[in-house]
């Protein structure tokens, strides 16, 4: 299979390897995918509890090239957007900038979904709930 | 961070990319492209002109490399008919068995890690009435004699089961089954794709009756392979499935492929020659690979019995890296992965599945395929930028984290999607 430039170069580089304290209140941690479907993302943002700006991101995967090329863009991405703006971020944005195949598609899903995860992981450690969040323009 | 960059230096007398998918095809040997040349040039004629010296020079090559290859696997020249390959061979033999036989009954027996040209062949069957039998194999890849035992009955007219598996390497209990079928009277056949040229096959000694092998798995060309049927003892009949001029004793119609017929029989008789020292310099190179391998990294499982097992091949699964990103990691080197990720159907290898393998772990296999024109310097090479690439991976591995953390990853409920 042909890999694009950019899969390649997150794959030779991944950004923002690592892991934070998941029992901080200020991180939130997003565990999707499984062993057996051969892919798990995991994925964590701290945010900051006055502006709710994530400040930090962090990923670990186990999966495909592809599979570490999203998560990775994914950990780009959220950085310095505001909690509501990172739930914007839609695989289809993924797709397109990663110039994944068919075939890939599910793990931009995966990685949309450790978004919403690590996200949700947030909230609910810091009782936050939709209305609770600052409104911000559409990017 | 720079997580992924095991830039290792190529050694000398190694250029890249290193070639170890030998299980898949291997590359012509210049020796067998040289008794093939005349062939495609000036003796070009049709094996079946009967009336002039054209014809007769190509029937002769014809009839040598019949020859080359019976001796090979201990048959007389007539029991060898030319086919395009494996897989047609393999399709000759269960559908023109099945066919011939229909009267004597409609059972037959097979096994669940065989090629797809066996597997997909009795799924055919089976819509014209035909009973299948795919028998397990245990965790080790064999199959076990008893559960053949059992599966006959007096509808069963053929046995067929490969002798060495094309992606874990382990070589079946075949004199035991053709020793078993003989008793019965039941028909084996083998698809002996992987051992022929590669380990000793004797027809007689072994009980075969009727057998697959190809050319390019052997340094032959591509697009020609072989069939013996058995002419005595019992004598095996078989119905032709394409029809036309009646070539190859009226089983295979179609001119014959003479160059290609020539290289595989030249490719067999290499073989033959070389086999024993070939076999034991893949040994070394192979043990050497997995103890390499085995020393630097934790987590590491060989699939498949390594005592009964083909020389070059050894599969091996990483287990917490995903095998398409490790291929991705070591894409100078040609190797295959049991994984789905190669696949549009995103179902990883069925044989390692049959082995009882978890999905994760056959995700996380490659198999390495060594052949005659690879050297201990690059296996060296393959071993390090494996380690290497691994390494990484598992830095990058959110599995490899936890487990090292203690923690139990079967304890956790995966969102499977």
């Amino acid at each position: 299979m042909a890999y694009s430039d950019k899969v390649i170069d997150h794959y030779n580089n991944p950004r923002n390897v690592g892991q934070m304290d998941k029992s901080s209140d200020t991180v939130g941690t997003g565990l999707v995918g499984a062993p057996e479907c051969g892919d798990v993302m995991r994925l964590q943002i701290r945010v900051n509890p006055e502006t709710q700006v994530i400040e930090e991101a962090k990923f670990k995967t186990f999966g495909c090239g592809s599979a570490i090329a999203s998560s990775s863009l994914a950990t780009e991405w959220v950085k310095g957007k505001t909690v509501a703006e990172a739930l914007e971020i839609k695989n289809t944005d993924i797709v397109k900038e990663l110039a994944l195949p068919p075939v890939k598609i599910h793990c931009s899903v995966l990685a949309e979904d450790a978004i919403r995860a690590a996200i949700g992981d947030w909230k609910k450690k810091n009782g936050v709930t939709e209305t609770e969040q600052v409104a911000v323009a559409a990017h | 961070m720079s997580v992924i960059e095991a830039n290792l230096e190529v050694p000398a007398g190694v250029t890249l990319p290193i070639y170890m998918d030998n299980h898949a095809t291997s590359p012509l040997d210049p020796r067998v492209l040289e008794a093939m040349i005349p062939f495609f040039t000036e003796k070009f004629g049709n094996a079946a002109s009967r009336n002039h010296s054209f014809g007769w020079e190509a029937e002769q090559a014809v009839e040598t490399a019949r020859e080359q290859i019976a001796k090979l696997i201990g048959a007389t020249a007539k029991e060898i008919i030319f086919t395009s390959g494996a897989t047609e061979s393999n399709n000759l033999a269960i559908k023109g068995i099945a066919e011939m036989y229909k009267e004597r009954g409609n059972h037959i027996i097979t096994q669940v890690t065989e090629h797809k040209a066996v597997l997909d062949t009795c799924k055919r069957l089976e819509k014209y009435g035909y009973r299948i039998t795919y028998l397990p194999v245990k965790a080790d890849g064999l199959i076990d004699i008893e559960d053949l035992k059992r599966a006959m009955d007096d509808k069963t007219i053929l046995v067929s089961i490969m002798f060495a598996n094309n992606e874990i390497g382990v070589i079946q209990p075949i004199a035991e089954i053709g020793k078993l079928c003989h008793e019965k009277g039941v028909i084996f056949h083998t698809d002996a794709v992987q051992a022929v040229g590669k380990i000793p096959v004797d027809v007689n000694s072994m009980n075969i009756d009727v057998l697959s092998l190809s050319g390019h798995k052997i340094y032959g060309p591509k697009g020609v392979g072989a069939l013996y049927v058995r002419r005595r003892n019992p004598r095996v009949q078989i119905s032709a499935q394409i029809d036309g001029g009646g070539h190859e004793r009226g089983m295979r119609s179609g001119t014959l492929n003479v160059p290609g017929i020539v290289g595989l029989g030249a490719a067999c008789e290499i073989a033959g020659q070389e086999m024993a020292v070939e076999a034991a310099r893949l040994t070394e190179m192979r043990d050497h690979l997995r103890r390499k391998l085995e020393s630097a990294l934790d987590y590491v499982e060989i699939n498949g019995n390594m005592e009964h097992h083909l020389p070059g091949n050894l599969n091996a699964s990483f287990v917490y890296v995903e095998g398409e990103s490790l291929l991705m990691g070591i894409n100078d080197v040609a190797v295959s992965s049991g994984s789905a990720c190669t696949s549009a159907t995103l179902e990883p290898s069925y044989v390692l599945k049959a082995l009882g393998l978890g999905d994760d772990v056959a995700h996380s296999s490659i198999r390495f395929g060594l052949g005659r024109f690879n050297t201990m310097a690059e296996v060296d090479y393959v071993g390090d930028k494996v380690i290497g690439i691994v390494s990484k991976l598992r830095e990058l591995s959110p599995l490899y984290e936890m487990v090292k953390e203690g923690i139990d990853l079967s304890k956790i409920e995966w969102a499977a999607h």
